[in-house]
């Protein structure tokens, strides 16, 4: 267990290494910010596309089906 | 509590409403569809089926809750009960993330994202899903949690650790392409994201 005097250090080394830890938690950040643009453009690339004609077609026979059953 | 509200096979005007709402949800419904199958004619047939079910499924819909949701998840289900039809699991993984991988077959397609659906390809299944769920699809963790049928601590744990793998996987190399080296491919990644904010 680590006494007060030593914990006390441990902050004061943690303030000290502060701003290194700090740029690369930042940095850190940045990049997955960047993978999360990336992630949501190659989704949306999709959801842009045009929908196939296809889709309405078997919708539309689904449901005369069902309007008359 | 549900008793409320109408199911959506209630009465014609509801039903209207109800495929109103589907019809809105197709491109998105492709979209996930793509992240699971891949090759982009599968993944259609896999949002079509699902989006049938949904429709046959509609009388057990609440009006008023998250469709989204509701018919990611029959999609999903769609997907593995197809899997676990004709394949043993292990090796449909396998097969899954070498299709994601070759899947990129449009030579104009952008670097950067060419390199993320390698990377994305190379995470275990239950990660890469949940991270599209959450990353792309702009669910709740709770929401992902609903549609993948696990616990909202799981799927906390394989989004950040899905994220922590690709941020791996693009900076440390574990792929290589045409000789580019994976630092190569955040750095691309990372420009690309640059650019985009910055037209924005």
């Amino acid at each position: 267990m680590p006494d007060e005097r030593d914990a006390g250090k441990m902050i004061e080394q943690r303030q000290t290494a502060r701003p290194k830890a700090d740029t690369n938690l930042d940095e850190a950040r940045l990049r997955q910010q960047a993978i999360g643009v990336k992630l949501r453009q190659m989704f949306d690339e999709v959801v842009n596309e045009p929908v196939p004609d296809e889709f309405l077609d078997i919708l539309r026979r689904a449901d005369s089906k069902s309007g008359q059953g | 509590m549900a008793e409320d509200r109408p199911n959506a096979a209630s009465d014609p005007e509801t039903e209207a409403a109800f495929k109103r709402e589907l019809i809105g949800l197709i491109p998105h419904l492709r979209a996930f569809a793509r992240t699971l199958a891949g090759d982009p004619a599968a993944a259609d047939d896999l949002a079509q089926d699902a989006m049938m079910k949904a429709w046959d499924a509609r009388a057990s819909y609440q009006m008023g809750t998250n469709m989204k949701a509701w018919t990611f998840m029959i999609l999903r289900n769609q997907f593995y009960s197809e899997k676990r039809r004709s394949w043993r699991q292990s090796q449909l993984d396998q097969e899954a993330a070498e299709r994601t991988l070759v899947a990129v077959d449009d030579p104009s397609a952008p670097v950067a994202l060419d390199e993320l659906r390698q990377g994305l390809g190379m995470l275990p299944a239950e990660q890469r899903e949940a991270l599209i769920l959450v990353g792309a699809g702009g669910f709740a963790y709770e929401e992902a949690a609903e549609i993948c049928g696990c616990a909202v601590g799981t799927v906390k744990s394989r989004v950040s650790r899905a994220r922590r793998a690709l941020q791996a996987i693009l900076e440390e190399g574990s792929y290589d392409r045409d000789g580019a080296s994976a630092s190569e491919a955040m750095n691309s990644i990372l420009a690309d994201a640059e650019r985009l904010s910055s037209v924005r």
